[in-house]
């Protein structure tokens, strides 16, 4: 494997008395796709939480292309290149959706880039350009994670953190958002994905960790774990 | 009574009541401008921090002796008095939230509450030991011109204060629509901890928007002097309150609705003394608030209070 572009060690993380992730490591080498896969609670969206900075860690140390994130604001991320996609896709229901894509570009002042940006995210998501001056409330749960990723796409993310995104959506559009997944990764960028639909995001994926009560169980090529019989019973609906 | 007929009689009538209505209006809206323009900082702070901010009357108050300071101590001239009591409010503003509120962001909200109030009572306090409790005569910042037509009595001070403060508002409502960072306002009423996913440095908005909210106050402050050219260091007290209620009037958290709740809160005063003992007025601006919290506590322009998805 290259020099990993992400690298996490001894993860430890707690909510009042509730340790959430115990000794959590990892690492995503540039241009892959990983996926962190576990049952509600296992601690896969806090892992998130911790790389983007919006929950402090107790102990660990998370490194991103030579940065270490602990010394970090969240808002600093952005400037590195990573880009997190809450758990409930994190759209500003106030705003519209024009205005969710400019707020994503808060940092950019190159104008010519950032209006060649949303061309880009309308050519990806043609029913987010009919709906540019709607208050992004009015849009359905699909269109919404076409935003939250549409807003990815205007940072211009090296590293996406994805969480959940087939959350809540019908089964085409789960396609088209794993569809959309694999472009953006050919396009340049490393994932690292969060996902309950387990088999689709092992699919995707090139390699994957499986998390149960704040720990890493197992790891493996995305393949192989696909075809693990534990896993396969525990994750992929088998009996 | 003079010997007119009955037509002349109607006829005088409706235009002395057409130029009460106007010279109505005027002061309505001078004295909804005051109350609007304080309102915004009450509504701008809350809509990013759900945080009512007490201390605001009083920073208008300290607004206007600031202004007073610059003004005859300095002697800066109209517009630099402006500008620089703008500056040095909007300095205080971002100071107290530095001090006093951030340290109290995650804790819970009627801590935030009794530490806005300690604020207030200690920019009082303050004002009243170094300038005394004698109320002071605020200097006439422009010529004062009084213009009358055809009964309807206004004056340069009373145009200045309505035209200003529209200015003033319209500025202020296309920094928060257009801008990039007025967005991040509004983002941050929705949700205050996504909005750093998206590059956003909360603290920085957190302080523009203090510094916006105590600016306009302190511009009121200026207003009042000017209107009504005595100050002192109780003066925050009851104008903050009523600014309060134009804020929840109009949707508190909503710019919009802070500066129409501000003009229907003038209006209903000014309607108030003029056909009411003036004793009323304060007892009518507080049955409002109790009325609109009971039937329509969202405000005229407020979102209803569950926004989650």
């Amino acid at each position: 494997m290259n020099q990993p572009l992400l690298q996490v060690d001894g993860l430890k993380l707690a909510y009042g008395q509730i340790i959430a992730l115990h000794e959590v490591s990892f690492e995503v080498a540039k241009g892959e796709i990983v996926t962190l896969i576990g049952a509600n609670g296992a601690g896969k969206s806090s892992t998130l939480r911790a790389v983007s900075r919006l929950l402090p860690p107790l102990a660990g140390t998370i490194v991103f292309d030579g940065h270490d994130l602990t010394k970090l604001a969240p808002h600093e991320l952005i400037g590195l290149g990573i880009a997190h996609v809450p758990e409930g896709r994190g759209i500003f229901g106030n705003l519209t959706v024009r205005e969710n894509l400019l707020l994503a570009t808060f940092q950019r002042n190159d104008w010519d880039g950032i209006n060649a940006d949303i061309e880009r995210v309308f050519s990806l998501f043609p029913r987010l350009r009919e709906r540019i001056e709607q208050s992004s409330t009015t849009l359905s749960g699909g269109e919404q994670q076409m935003l939250a990723v549409g807003r990815a796409l205007m940072m211009r993310a090296k590293l996406l953190l994805l969480d959940e995104p087939s959350m809540g959506l019908a089964p085409i559009l789960v396609k088209e958002i794993f569809r959309i997944i694999v472009e953006l990764n050919k396009q340049g960028a490393t994932v690292l994905l969060v996902e309950q639909n387990a088999n689709m995001a092992l699919k995707i994926s090139q390699r994957a960790y499986v998390l149960e009560n704040g720990r890493i169980v197992k790891t493996g090529s995305a393949a192989d774990l696909r075809q693990s019989p534990d896993i396969r019973k525990a994750y992929l609906g088998d009996d | 009574m003079p010997m007119n007929g009955y037509y002349g009689f109607y006829h005088d009538n409706l235009t002395r009541r057409g130029r009460l209505m106007i010279q109505q209006a005027l002061n309505a809206l001078q004295l909804g401008s005051i109350y609007a323009l304080i309102a915004l900082g009450y509504s701008m702070v809350y809509g990013v921090l759900r945080l009512i901010n007490f201390a605001h009357g009083d920073i208008f108050m300290v607004g206007s002796y600031i202004a007073l300071y610059f003004a005859v101590k300095l002697n800066l001239g109209a517009p630099l008095t402006v500008l620089a009591t703008m500056a040095a409010a909007a300095f205080l503003g971002v100071l107290i939230e530095r001090i006093a509120y951030r340290p109290l962001r995650s804790a819970p909200r009627v801590s935030a509450v009794i530490t806005a109030l300690g604020v207030g009572i200690f920019l009082e306090t303050f004002t009243l030991a170094v300038v005394g409790p004698q109320p002071q005569a605020f200097p006439e910042l422009l010529p004062k011109i009084i213009y009358k037509f055809d009964g309807i009595r206004t004056s340069s001070t009373q145009l200045t204060i309505i035209l200003l403060s529209f200015v003033l508002m319209v500025a202020l409502d296309q920094f928060v629509q257009r801008t990039r960072t007025g967005m991040a306002m509004r983002a941050l009423s929705w949700d205050l901890h996504l909005v750093s996913l998206m590059g956003v440095d909360i603290d920085r908005i957190v302080s523009i928007t203090f510094a916006l909210g105590t600016s306009l106050a302190a511009v009121a402050g200026i207003f009042v002097g000017l209107a009504y050219p005595v100050i002192d260091p109780y003066m925050g007290i009851m104008v903050g309150w009523k600014a309060f209620i134009a804020a929840v009037v109009g949707g508190i958290g909503s710019v919009r609705g802070a500066m129409a709740g501000g003009y229907i809160l003038g209006a209903i005063e000014i309607l108030a003394v003029a056909n009411l003992p003036s004793t009323y007025r304060d007892m009518i601006a507080f049955a409002i608030l109790l009325f609109i919290l009971l039937v329509k506590p969202s405000g005229f322009f407020g979102s209803p209070v569950s926004k989650k998805v």
